[in-house]
């Protein structure tokens, strides 16, 4: 079974998030912050990342250029989550190694597609 | 309801399935609205007193509708990206290549291969491509001509890379860059009329139709799009479509992936 680490600050938006990704065959680990997720995946390396960018502590694009910086971080796809829709964020996502990109609000076809897209299902 | 399902197949060779009344209902609600009824049975009722033509029309075209996404059934663009387009480039000196989206709907279809087209290599140096869009909906294509789309519109089929190279953001909406809308010409076919006079067409594109056809108007539409193919033409439907009943017409590409071509022993346009 793949694995895929759900990182966000908003408990609501991962239980929103983990019930999606469980019906589509993924196991799930939650993380609140982009240095909590970071501990994940240096103990156990997942497939895939739901990403948030605002985040305190470590925001979500600080945490993926952290993670692609690390032995085996090239390899989960990430895909971000967020608020931000503006074209300067994607593009920035894109350069930091992010794989997909959600714009909030969000639904489970929107997850489903997007995971696809990464190549993830 | 009985009523809504007649005028369906008879305008527009459409089964309406009017056991989805939920379908029913989120169709002719905002049409019922703008219209000025009180409810979608107030609507009927005028529609059954006045029989009025603009009404009816009004009527079908929202029972029609398409839900379409960017590059719905992937492998089929795919297929035309990589081998179709190039293949056909290289036929194609003197005159552009034609592509048809046949029942466009709200433009995502006719726009995704546009891309694709802008995206393929190996095509011949000075390739042209002519794309039309055209749809039973007068309203589907002026939101297609547009071409704004709303941010769930673009998150479903279409790869965040290709968001940010093809279309601009303004507010909540996302518009496709005037280079690709600027390729594509509009106009309201109905695909039960004569269709003789259109020219002849390399790619046809017909999605989300030939299912919620019956027999007979499945074999029309068919048979006289497929007359407007050249012998190395491809006509696209959606991949769950079997067309093995016209194996004298159109013989599937491999794959699997809804592409039929018109003549196989023409060396194909795509690779067995």
């Amino acid at each position: 079974m793949k694995t895929c680490l759900v990182v966000d600050d908003s408990r609501v938006i991962r239980k929103v998030a983990r019930r999606v990704l469980e019906d589509i065959g993924f196991e799930i680990a939650e993380a609140a912050d982009g240095m909590e997720a970071l501990a994940w995946c240096r103990a156990a390396m997942p497939d895939a990342v739901l990403l948030d960018w605002n985040m305190p502590v470590m925001n979500g694009i600080e945490f993926l250029r952290q993670l692609r910086g690390e032995p085996g971080g090239d390899a989960p796809k990430v895909v971000f989550c967020t608020v931000e829709n503006s074209v300067d964020h994607i593009r920035a996502a894109l350069e930091a190694g992010a794989d997909e990109y959600i714009m909030k609000p969000f639904d489970g076809d929107i997850i489903q597609a997007k995971f696809a897209e990464a190549g993830l299902l | 309801m009985d009523l809504l399902a007649a005028l369906g197949r008879a305008r527009a060779g459409a089964r309406v399935e009017t056991e989805k009344a939920y379908l029913v209902e989120s169709r002719l609600a905002p049409l019922a609205r703008r219209e000025g009824y009180d409810s979608i049975d107030a609507l009927i009722a005028a529609l059954r007193a006045k029989r009025e033509e603009r009404l009816i029309w009004a009527v079908v075209e929202a029972l029609c509708r398409g839900d379409t996404t960017f590059f719905r059934g992937r492998e089929a663009f795919a297929q035309l990206r990589d081998e179709v387009l190039p293949a056909l480039s290289l036929r194609r000196r003197d005159t552009p290549i034609r592509i048809w989206s046949a029942a466009c709907a709200t433009g995502q279809e006719v726009y995704s291969l546009a891309m694709a087209a802008v995206e393929a290599k190996g095509l011949a140096t000075g390739t042209r491509f002519e794309f039309f869009g055209s749809d039973l909906s007068e309203r589907a294509l002026e939101k297609a001509q547009a071409g704004i789309y709303t941010q769930f519109e673009v998150q479903r089929g279409l790869p965040i890379r290709m968001l940010v190279k093809y279309f601009e953001n303004q507010d909540d909406t996302w518009a496709i860059s005037p280079r690709i809308r600027q390729m594509v010409r509009w106009k309201r076919i109905n695909l039960l009329a004569d269709l003789s006079a259109m020219g002849r067409f390399d790619v046809i594109l017909l999605k989300g139709v030939l299912r919620g056809m019956d027999a007979s108007m499945r074999s029309k539409v068919v048979e006289s799009l497929t007359a407007l193919l050249p012998p190395d033409g491809v006509l696209v439907v959606d991949a769950e479509d079997d067309l093995s009943e016209f194996e004298d017409l159109l013989t599937a590409a491999p794959g699997r992936a809804g592409v039929y071509l018109r003549d196989p022993s023409v060396r194909p346009a795509v690779a067995a």
